[in-house]
């Protein structure tokens, strides 16, 4: 399945994650993500965004993140409201 | 070669010298030593005032490579070290060391003197801003050297810091040279930081813009130190003073943490007649200033002394006779700058006198209490005020590893995460403080008791207080943040961080 539109979720606030996604013209899940904590948990956030995608049944789909040291559930909860925005008629 | 906290450092630092290994908090050394000091002035008799800073250079007889002093009363307020270095940039001068107490976001100038070559060494106790990030990335010629503010008065004391010429901001003046901080359009309070360096520095320049007729009553520092007097339009904006948070918390989760340190206060049998108490200006910090001061009230408690940076709040807590006298080391707000001007029980002190281990007695050592922050504490409860979880300098000790050492009781207040980041560590980025003087940390979610205070520990939990052991509490943190992944080992030394009494506790590396 695709997204058909570009849509996001989140903010910039401290602890948040704010989360745009569109069509891709590339195949897969593409990502782009900004973390102030990407040292400590960049590989961590990444595999968390994929596998919310991943679960969510979207095949190809373009992201930009940007972290500002939310917590796993509130990443899964960003992701999966900006996705299911976009596959809105 | 290992320290006592267990840091890997080399005997010896391009740029720093030969490393004195920390060996712990109260390793006796050699007997300590007053450096010998050779009084050096060029017979000016009464009037030391001179036209310029250009003239103040040469008189004094400043050079390529010497070590100019500046103290940080004026704080982010400063504009004494930038009118300093800029004159000293403007007349060619290169290879400079400067020993300032603390340095600031209002300092930015420096990087660009850096870049330059006019300064190629720092020592501070303490750096923020532009400048440290600037030293992280390797903008320094050599190793930034972090003193405590204790160690900085010992250092200078010693000879192990010997400064050529001490640049003072002086808020008040006389024509001689007699300086108070309590007057004038720049009044920042009296002068602590400046102390050691008025006493021990070849030559004293007293930079003031309010020159007053002679005699400058009260004197702080007097006319019999100090070489020159240069009037200028402004030392700095004094709103600039005002240090970060001087307001309580409102945040439920930082009001939490400093209600269970104030239970810890209380059931740690310290808190009786002739307590005494010393308390950061961060928002927890102060918050539980705020409990105590209740928890004194209601038992009828007058206090000791209270001391350290001071602000309004503990004014208030003097003049509501809860302490008997206040130590004031400097002035964090406005407040305690006025305070300081009429009430003689509010007393200033050197640097020195509140925190130099080498001396006959200093405050800290007086101190029943004392609440800490952190940036990272690990599991040996040694702690982090110096870098960030990335390695960037951001601070540095002040008067955290001093009074840490010197209260009966610290406690570290902090929350057990900071933005995703769990504030306990299996290791922590930079060591500040050595973890056997710290007594206890407190957290929203419970309290870790140092092992070697049992009695504490007993203490807290036969009266019903939260104690769990610092795996717990990193637990408790992980379990929501999961585990955070460890920065790759550094290799170049940009800053070496001495305990009080001049050993290495650790090194900070380049990012």
């Amino acid at each position: 399945m695709d997204i058909k539109h570009p849509a996001k979720a989140g903010s910039l606030e401290s602890n948040d994650i704010y989360v745009m996604v569109e069509p891709s013209s590339e195949e897969g899940i593409v990502l782009e993500l900004d973390s102030i904590v990407m040292r400590q948990f960049g590989r961590h956030i990444e595999a968390a965004i994929k596998e919310t995608v991943t679960k969510l049944g979207i095949d190809n789909i373009r992201i930009v993140a940007k972290d500002r040291g939310a917590l796993d559930f509130t990443i899964k909860a960003r992701v999966e409201t900006a996705v299911k925005r976009a596959l809105e008629e | 070669m290992l320290n006592a906290v267990r840091r890997e450092l080399p005997e010896y630092i391009e740029g720093y010298g030969q490393v004195k290994t920390f060996q712990g908090a109260n390793v006796e050394q050699d007997k300590p030593v007053r450096r010998q000091v050779v009084i050096d002035k060029d017979s000016v008799d009464g009037n030391k005032v001179l036209s310029s800073l250009q003239e103040a250079m040469a008189r004094c007889g400043l050079t390529d490579g010497m070590t100019i002093s500046f103290h940080h009363h004026l704080r982010n307020g400063d504009h004494v070290l930038n009118m300093v270095l800029e004159e000293a940039a403007r007349l060619g001068f290169k290879n400079l060391k400067i020993a300032a107490s603390s340095i600031f976001p209002v300092h930015a100038p420096l990087v660009r003197h850096m870049e330059n070559g006019v300064v190629t060494g720092l020592c501070t106790n303490y750096i923020s801003g532009p400048v440290a990030e600037a030293v992280t990335h390797g903008l320094l010629h050599t190793p930034l050297v972090m003193h405590t503010h204790g160690g900085r008065a010992r250092a200078i004391e010693a000879g192990d810091l010997s400064v050529d010429v001490a640049f003072l901001a002086a808020p008040s003046c006389d024509a001689c040279g007699n300086i108070n901080g309590v007057n004038g359009p720049a009044a920042c309070g009296f002068l602590g930081y400046a102390i050691a360096d008025a006493h021990y520095a070849r030559r004293v320049v007293a930079i003031t813009d309010n020159l007053v007729e002679y005699p400058n009553c009260p004197v702080e520092i007097s006319q019999e130190y100090v070489d020159y007097v240069v009037p200028v339009a402004s030392l700095g904006d004094v709103q600039g003073i005002i240090s970060g948070t001087t307001m309580i918390t409102r945040d439920p989760v930082g009001l939490r943490i400093a209600q269970f340190a104030a239970e810890v206060i209380a059931a740690s049998g310290l808190l009786k007649e002739n307590f005494s108490f010393q308390t950061g200006a961060g928002g927890i910090s102060l918050a539980v200033a705020a409990y105590v001061r209740e928890m004194m009230k209601k038992q009828k408690i007058t206090g000791s002394f209270a001391s350290g940076g001071i602000t309004g709040y503990l004014v208030e807590m003097l003049e509501e006779g809860l302490f008997r006298a206040v130590f004031d080391v400097q002035c964090f707000d406005l407040l305690a700058v006025e305070s300081q001007r009429r009430n003689r029980r509010h007393q200033g002190i050197s640097a020195s006198f509140y925190a130099n281990p080498h001396n006959k007695g200093a405050v800290v050592n007086n101190l029943d209490v004392m609440i800490l922050g952190a940036t990272e504490i690990d599991k040996d409860f040694n702690v982090n005020v110096t870098t960030d979880s990335n390695g960037v300098l951001i601070g540095g000790s002040g008067g955290h590893s001093d009074t840490a050492a010197g209260a009966k009781l610290s406690i570290v207040v902090t929350k057990l995460t900071k933005v995703r980041l769990p504030i306990i560590r299996d290791a922590v980025t930079t060591i500040t403080t050595p973890g056997e003087t710290v007594d206890a940390v407190v957290t929203e979610r419970g309290i870790a008791v140092n092992p070697r205070r049992g009695d504490l520990r007993q203490r807290l939990e036969q009266a019903g207080l939260l104690v769990m052991t610092i795996d717990e509490l990193q637990e408790i943190a992980q379990a929501m943040t999961g585990k955070p992944d460890s920065l790759p080992p550094g290799r170049d030394i940009v800053a070496v961080v001495e305990y009080r009494d001049g050993t290495v506790i650790d090194v900070v590396y380049k990012v």
